[in-house]
C-alpha cells in the first residue's frame, strides 16, 4: 500500500469511526498474522482473521461435526473415491465475482498447483475437480480420504475470488478478496488489520458489527490492560495466570475451550548422529522421563490449572483419546527402576531445546526440577523458534520441547509425526506396524474402524514414546461484558455469527 | 563549506559500503533458515525449496550480495518474506510513527534538560547543582524498558489514565495519538533529558566564565537577561550539535520502547524481523538508519562550522 | 548511554595524592564507590549468605509476596527472589566488566595503531569504526547476540563488540593528540623506538580517559545485558540474571509486582553507582579544572 493510499484510508476510517463508533469490534491478537492469503499463510493467528474474512466450503461445530458453509450439502460415492458437493447459490465474492462451481475448481487448482501454496499436502488425495453444473462440484480422489472434509473446513477449503487471485497472483495476500461476512479494508503491519461488513453477504443479518479491527499486541499483560481500559472489546489467548484476576473483574467475561493440539517433548530417535544418546536409543529412558513428570503439578504451577494434563496426541476429552492409557501419576521410584533396568543406575543426562519464551522456559524448568529427582539431568537449551526448527529438521538436537496447534481430524495430529519419513517426523521414528495402522485409519470412512486403528497405534506409541506428551493448551478468551453471543470453539477461532454488543 | 561537504560525503561512501557488507554478512551468518522460519508448523519441503530458489537464497553469497546492492541502488530493497510487502513501503509506513515518538521524546527532553542544565551551571557547586546532577544521572541509569513496564503498571493498569499501548496515526485522531504516545515518549525522553542537561551544563559553564558575560554583568544587566540572552544563546551552539547527534540514541532507545508499548515503528519492525529471520527487512532498515546516521553526523559538523566560524581557521 | 561524553583534551598523568584528594572531596564519587562496592560485596558473598539456592524450587510457594520466610517474595516456580537477586548480581556485574574488557582489549590497540601509524591503516580502521557506529548500539548487540545464540557469554561478546568502536575512536584521538606534543616529537627526533615511545608516552597519556570511558561504559553494558536478557538473548535459565528475571516478571506484573520491582531497582542502583564513579574519576583526572 502506498503512503497516499494509507493516509486516505486512515482519513476515511477516522470519519467513519467517529460516526459509527459503537459497532466497531476491536480484537486483541497475540501475534501479527503473516500474509493474508489462505493458500500461502502459515500461522494460527492468521486463521482467526480468516474466520471473519474468508468463508470455507464447510465449517465445524464446537463438537467438531462438519456442517455446511459455502457447500449446502455433499455425498460420497460408495467406494469413497468421489465427493460431490452442492453449493449455495446466493454467494458473491467481495469484488462482485459470483461464487459457483467454476470458482471452486479454480480455487482447488490454485491450492494444489501454485508454487507458493502451502496447502498441497492437505489436498494430495484430490486428483480431479470438475464442475458438474453451475452449482455442483465433484472431487475425484486417488484413494479414500477420511481427512478431506476436515481439510476443507480449514484454509484448504477457503474460497478466494478467482478474478482477484488471477490478477494479483502471489501478491493476493496484500489485498485479499474472499466471500466472508467482512471484507478487507487495510492492514498496517504489526499494528492492525481492518475489515468492514460486507453488505451482500448471504447471511448478513447474523453479523452485527460494522467493522472488525484486529490489533496484534504480543505482551499478555499489556493486552489485558487494553481490554480493561476499553481500548479492546475482546482478546484471544489470555495468559492462564491472568484467569483468576479476570474472573474477579465484574466488567469482564471469560470463555475457554481445550484446544485440539498438544505440547510435548519430541525425542530424536533416529535423525542423524545426535540420536545416539541414552534417551534416543532406549525407549525405557523415555518412559522413565515420562514417569518422573507430574503433569498435574505442571498444570497447576505453570498454568494455574487452566490447561489439561495429557499423555497422547489427543486431549483426554477427545473421542479419539485411548482410555486404556490414562494420564499417568508421577512415580519417581518406578522411573528410577526403569533407568536401572535399562542399564543406567546412576542416571542419565538429556539436553532439551526449548523455544525462547518465558512460558515454555518456565514449563521446562519445572520439568527439569522434576526429572532431576529421578536421576535424569536435564540441560535446557533456549533457542529462537527459527533456529530450533531448522536444527530439529537437520537432526541437530537430542530432544525438543515443541507442540502442535492441532487439527479437526485426528489424522492431522498423528500421521505426519509418527509415520516413516513423514513431513513433520523430526524424531525419525519408524515402526512398520504404526505406519500400517495410521495409513489404514486415514483411508477408512468408518469411525469405529478408525478408532480401533488409532487405539492400537497409541498403545504401541505408549511403549516406544518418541514424543513425551505433556499437556493440552486451552484457548482462553477475555471479553468485555457488553459482548453477547460469543461461542468458544476448540479450534481457537473467533466466529462472529450472532455476536453483538448488548444494549 | 562546499569543499568540506564534498569531502565528507566522499569519505562516507566507503563507510556506507562497509555497512552494507556488515549487514549482509551478519544476516547470512545468523543461524536458522528464513524460509523454514516462515514455514512455522507447516513445513512442506517442496514449497520450502521452491521459495529458497525464488528468493535466490541458494545463490552463492557474493552473487546474493551484488544483486541486493544493485537493486538497492535502484531504490528496491526487496520484499518482506513474512508478508510480501516491499521493504521500502514498510519503511515509509513505519517512519512517521518513530519520527512522532522521537520528536515527542525530544521535546520532553529539551523541556526538562535545558532549564535543568542552565540552573545547574548557574548554581554550580551548590546543593542545587548536586541534586540536578544526581537526578540527571538517575535518568541515565534507569533501564528504560523497566521504567516502561512500571509506568504501564501504575498509569494504565492501576490508575487507568492512559492507554497501555498501541498507536493512533496523527491524521486519525490528533489528541488520542498524542495521548497514546505520551508515556512511551516520556520513557524515551528521560534518558535524553539527562544527556542534554549534562551537555547544557558544561556548555553554560564555559560561557559563564567568558569575557562577554562578565562585560554584560558589569553593564549592570539583570541576572535573568545575562543568563538567557547572553549566556544561553551562546551555549546553544554546542547544544544544537549534541541534539543532532542524539539521533542515534533516540533510535536505539526506540527499539525497546516500541517493543514494550507495542508501537508499530522502526524499532519493533527490526526486532521482529531479527527474530523472524526476515533478512530483507533487517538489511533494509539497518542500511537506512546507517545512512541517516552518517547524514546526521555530516549535518551536525556542518552546522557546527556555520555557527562557529573559528573552526574553519584551524 | 554516555557515548557522547568525549574526554577530548590530552590528560597529563597526575600525582596520585591529588587524585585521591579530589575523589574524596566529591560526594558523587563517594556515593558511586559505595554503591559499586556494595554490589560487588554482595556478588562475592553470594555463596556464603544464608539463603536458599537460586534454583531451588518449592511448588507450594509459587509467586508468594515478600514475607519473613522470603524477604523479597518468590518467583513463578517458587524460587526465592532475594537469593536470585544476589546470584544475579554476579551475572550483571560480570557482564558489565567482561564486555568492557573485551571492548578495551580490542578497541584500544586498534585505535592506537590507527592514531600512531596514520595513513592507510588509519583510513581502513576509521571507516570500519564509522560503519560500526552507524548502527545503533543496541540493534548491533541484538543482531550479534541472535547470531551467536542466546547465552550470557555470547551476550558479553556481543556487547563488547558493539562498544568496541567507542574505544577505537577514543584511543585514536588521544594517540594523535599526544603525538603532536613537543616532548614526543623531540623524543622521536632523538630516535626513540616505537615500543619505547608507546610505553613511555602514549600509554600513560591515554590511560586516564580510557579509564573514565570504561567506567561509564560498564554502566551502559550492564543496561545492555539487562536489555538482551529481557529480550531472551542473555543469561539462560535456571541461572539468574536481573534482565532475565525482568523478562519473566513482565508476565506477572499484576499478580506479582515484586518480581519486577527488585531487579529493576538493583539495575538502577548499580548503574547509577558506575555513572557516579565515572563522573568522579573524570573530574579528578581532568587537568582543566584546577
Amino acid at each position: 500500500m502506498t503512503i497516499k493510499k494509507t493516509l486516505g484510508l486512515a482519513l476515511a476510517l477516522g470519519i467513519s469511526a467517529t460516526a459509527l463508533h459503537a459497532a466497531d469490534l476491536r480484537i486483541g491478537l497475540q501475534e501479527d498474522p503473516d500474509i493474508l492469503d489462505p493458500d500461502q499463510s502459515r500461522t494460527f493467528v492468521g486463521r482467526i482473521v480468516y474466520a471473519s474474512l474468508c468463508d470455507k466450503l464447510v465449517d465445524i461445530t464446537p463438537d467438531l461435526e462438519i456442517i455446511p458453509q459455502l457447500a449446502s450439502g455433499w455425498s460420497w460415492s460408495d467406494d469413497g473415491l468421489e465427493l460431490t458437493m452442492t453449493l449455495r447459490d446466493d454467494v458473491t465474492f467481495h469484488d462482485g465475482t459470483p461464487f459457483n462451481a467454476e470458482a471452486v475448481v479454480a480455487n482447488i487448482d490454485r491450492s494444489k498447483n501454485m508454487d507458493e501454496s502451502r496447502r498441497k499436502s492437505e489436498l494430495t488425495s484430490i486428483t480431479g475437480t470438475e464442475a458438474v453444473d453451475d452449482m455442483t462440484v465433484k472431487f475425484t480422489l486417488d484413494a479414500p480420504d477420511a481427512t478431506l472434509l476436515a481439510q476443507l473446513a480449514d484454509r484448504a477449503g477457503m474460497m478466494v475470488s478467482p478474478t482477484a487471485a488471477s490478477e494479483a497472483g502471489v501478491d493476493f495476500g496484500l489485498n485479499p478478496v474472499c466471500s466472508g461476512p467482512f471484507q478487507f479494508v487495510e492492514r498496517v503491519q504489526q499494528d492492525r488489520i481492518v475489515l468492514s461488513k460486507f453488505a451482500d453477504y448471504w447471511n448478513a443479518d447474523a453479523f452485527n458489527f460494522d467493522s472488525v479491527i484486529f490489533l496484534p499486541i504480543p505482551d499478555t499483560t499489556v493486552r489485558l490492560a487494553n481490554l480493561r481500559s476499553g481500548d479492546l472489546d475482546m482478546l484471544e489467548r489470555l495468559a492462564a495466570t491472568d484467569v483468576a484476576s479476570v474472573k474477579e473483574d465484574g466488567s469482564l467475561l471469560m470463555e475457554q475451550a481445550v484446544s485440539l493440539g498438544y505440547q510435548g517433548i519430541t525425542v530424536n530417535v533416529a535423525n542423524g548422529d545426535r540420536a545416539a544418546t541414552p534417551i534416543g536409543e532406549n525407549a525405557a529412558v523415555r518412559r522413565a522421563l515420562s514417569l518422573a513428570i507430574d503433569r498435574n503439578v505442571i498444570n497447576q504451577v505453570v498454568f494455574e490449572g487452566a490447561f489439561a494434563a495429557g499423555n497422547q496426541p489427543f486431549p483426554p476429552t477427545s473421542p479419539w483419546y485411548n482410555k486404556d492409557f490414562p494420564v499417568p501419576a508421577r512415580d519417581v521410584d518406578a522411573a528410577k527402576e526403569l533407568l536401572a533396568e535399562a542399564g543406567y543406575p546412576d542416571g542419565v543426562s538429556v539436553e532439551i531445546q526449548v523455544p525462547n519464551n518465558p512460558v515454555q522456559m518456565q514449563l521446562m524448568q519445572v520439568v527439569q526440577a522434576m526429572a532431576s529427582e529421578a536421576g535424569i539431568t536435564v540441560t535446557l537449551q533456549a533457542k529462537e523458534f527459527a533456529t530450533m526448527l531448522s536444527d530439529q529438521t537437520a537432526g541437530a538436537f537430542t530432544a525438543s520441547q515443541v507442540g502442535w496447534s492441532g487439527r479437526v481430524d485426528p489424522d492431522g495430529n498423528i500421521h505426519q509425526f509418527m509415520t516413516t519419513d513423514a513431513g513433520l517426523n523430526d524424531s525419525h521414528y519408524s515402526n512398520p506396524e504404526v505406519d500400517e495402522l495410521l495409513n489404514a485409519a486415514r483411508v477408512s470412512n468408518d469411525t469405529a474402524t478408525r478408532k480401533e486403528n488409532y487405539n492400537a497405534a497409541l498403545a504401541i506409541l505408549q511403549e516406544d514414546m518418541p514424543i513425551v506428551y505433556l499437556y493440552h493448551q486451552a484457548w482462553i478468551w477475555a471479553l468485555d461484558d457488553k459482548i453477547d453471543g460469543f461461542v468458544p470453539y476448540p479450534d481457537g477461532m473467533i466466529r462472529l455469527e450472532g455476536v453483538s454488543f448488548s444494549e | 563549506m562546499l569543499a568540506f561537504l564534498g569531502r565528507r560525503i566522499l569519505i562516507a561512501i566507503p563507510t556506507i559500503l562497509l555497512i552494507s557488507v556488515f549487514v549482509f554478512g551478519m544476516q547470512k551468518m545468523l543461524p536458522g533458515d528464513p524460509v523454514l522460519a516462515m514455514a512455522g508448523e507447516e513445513r512442506d519441503p517442496q514449497v520450502i525449496e521452491f521459495l529458497r530458489e525464488k528468493y535466490r537464497l541458494n545463490d552463492p553469497i557474493p552473487v546474493q550480495y551484488f544483486t541486493w546492492v544493485g537493486n538497492a541502488l535502484q531504490g528496491d530493497l526487496g520484499i518482506s518474506l513474512r508478508t510480501q510487502q516491499p521493504v521500502t513501503e514498510l519503511i515509509a509506513e513505519k517512519l512517521p510513527v518513530t519520527v512522532q515518538l522521537a520528536v515527542m521524546a525530544l521535546i520532553i527532553a529539551l523541556v526538562i534538560g535545558i532549564p535543568a542544565g542552565v540552573l545547574s551551571a548557574y548554581k554550580k557547586g551548590t546543593w542545587v547543582d548536586w541534586l540536578a546532577n544526581l537526578i540527571a544521572l538517575s535518568g541515565l541509569s534507569i533501564p528504560n524498558f523497566w521504567l516502561g513496564i512500571m509506568l504501564i503498571l501504575l498509569v494504565s493498569v492501576n490508575l487507568g489514565w492512559l492507554p497501555a499501548s498501541g498507536y493512533r496515526p496523527l491524521t486519525d485522531d490528533p489528541l488520542q495519538s498524542i495521548l497514546t504516545m505520551l508515556m512511551p515518549a516520556f520513557v524515551l525522553g528521560t534518558g535524553l533529558a539527562a544527556t542534554l542537561m549534562r551537555h547544557t551544563r558544561s556548555a553554560m559553564l564555559g560561557v559563564l566564565r567568558s569575557d562577554y558575560v562578565r562585560t554584560a554583568r558589569a553593564k549592570g544587566l539583570s541576572e535573568q537577561v545575562v543568563l538567557v540572552k547572553h549566556a544561553l544563546r551562546n551555549a546553544l551552539v554546542p547544544i544544537v550539535t549534541v541534539t543532532t547527534l542524539l539521533f542515534g540514541e533516540l533510535l536505539a532507545g526506540a527499539v525497546l520502547t516500541e517493543q514494550i508499548f507495542t508501537i508499530p515503528g522502526f524499532g519493533k519492525l527490526i526486532v521482529d524481523a531479527v527474530f523472524n529471520r526476515d533478512y530483507a527487512v533487517v538489511q533494509g532498515i539497518v542500511l537506512c538508519t546507517g545512512i541517516a546516521f552518517i547524514a546526521m553526523n555530516i549535518l551536525a559538523d556542518a552546522a557546527y562550522r556555520v555557527l562557529n566560524p573559528r573552526m574553519n581557521e584551524k | 548511554m554516555t557515548a557522547l561524553s568525549d574526554p577530548s583534551a590530552t590528560l597529563a598523568p597526575r600525582a596520585p595524592s591529588r587524585f585521591w584528594r579530589k575523589m574524596r572531596a566529591s560526594k558523587s564519587a563517594i556515593l558511586g564507590a559505595i554503591l559499586v562496592a556494595f554490589f560487588v560485596l554482595v556478588a562475592l558473598a553470594a555463596p556464603i549468605l544464608p539463603l536458599p539456592g537460586p534454583t531451588e524450587t518449592d511448588w507450594g510457594a509459587v509467586r508468594k509476596a515478600p514475607s519473613a520466610a522470603h524477604l523479597f517474595g518468590t518467583d513463578e516456580i517458587g524460587r526465592d527472589v532475594l537469593s536470585r537477586m544476589v546470584w544475579g548480581a554476579q551475572a550483571s556485574l560480570m557482564a558489565g566488566v567482561v564486555s568492557v574488557l573485551i571492548a578495551v582489549a580490542l578497541g584500544v590497540p586498534l585505535g592506537m595503531v590507527s592514531g600512531y601509524l596514520r595513513g592507510w591503516s588509519d583510513a581502513v580502521i576509521s571507516r570500519f569504526t564509522e560503519a560500526l557506529l552507524a548502527a545503533p548500539f543496541l540493534i548491533l548487540a541484538i543482531a550479534l547476540a541472535a547470531f551467536l545464540g542466546p547465552s550470557l557469554s555470547n551476550a558479553m561478546i556481543a556487547i563488547g563488540l558493539s562498544a568496541m568502536p567507542l574505544f577505537i575512536r577514543l584511543a585514536r584521538a588521544q594517540t594523535m593528540s599526544v603525538m603532536t606534543e613537543d616532548y614526543v616529537e623531540s623524543a622521536r627526533a632523538i630516535g626513540l623506538g616505537h615500543v619505547a615511545l608507546i610505553r613511555k608516552y602514549i600509554l600513560p597519556n591515554i590511560f586516564p580517559p580510557i579509564l573514565v570511558q570504561a567506567t561509564l561504559t560498564i554502566a551502559t553494558a550492564i543496561i545492555a545485558e539487562a536489555s538482551l536478557s529481557f529480550l531472551g538473548l542473555g543469561q539462560q535459565p535456571p541461572a539468574p540474571s536481573w534482565g532475565s528475571m525482568l523478562n519473566v516478571a513482565k508476565n506477572f506484573l499484576e499478580q506479582a509486582p515484586w518480581m519486577a520491582m527488585w531487579p529493576g531497582i538493583a539495575i538502577f542502583l548499580v548503574v547509577l553507582g558506575f555513572n557516579l564513579l565515572g563522573d568522579g574519576l573524570r573530574d579528578a583526572l581532568d587537568p582543566k579544572d584546577l
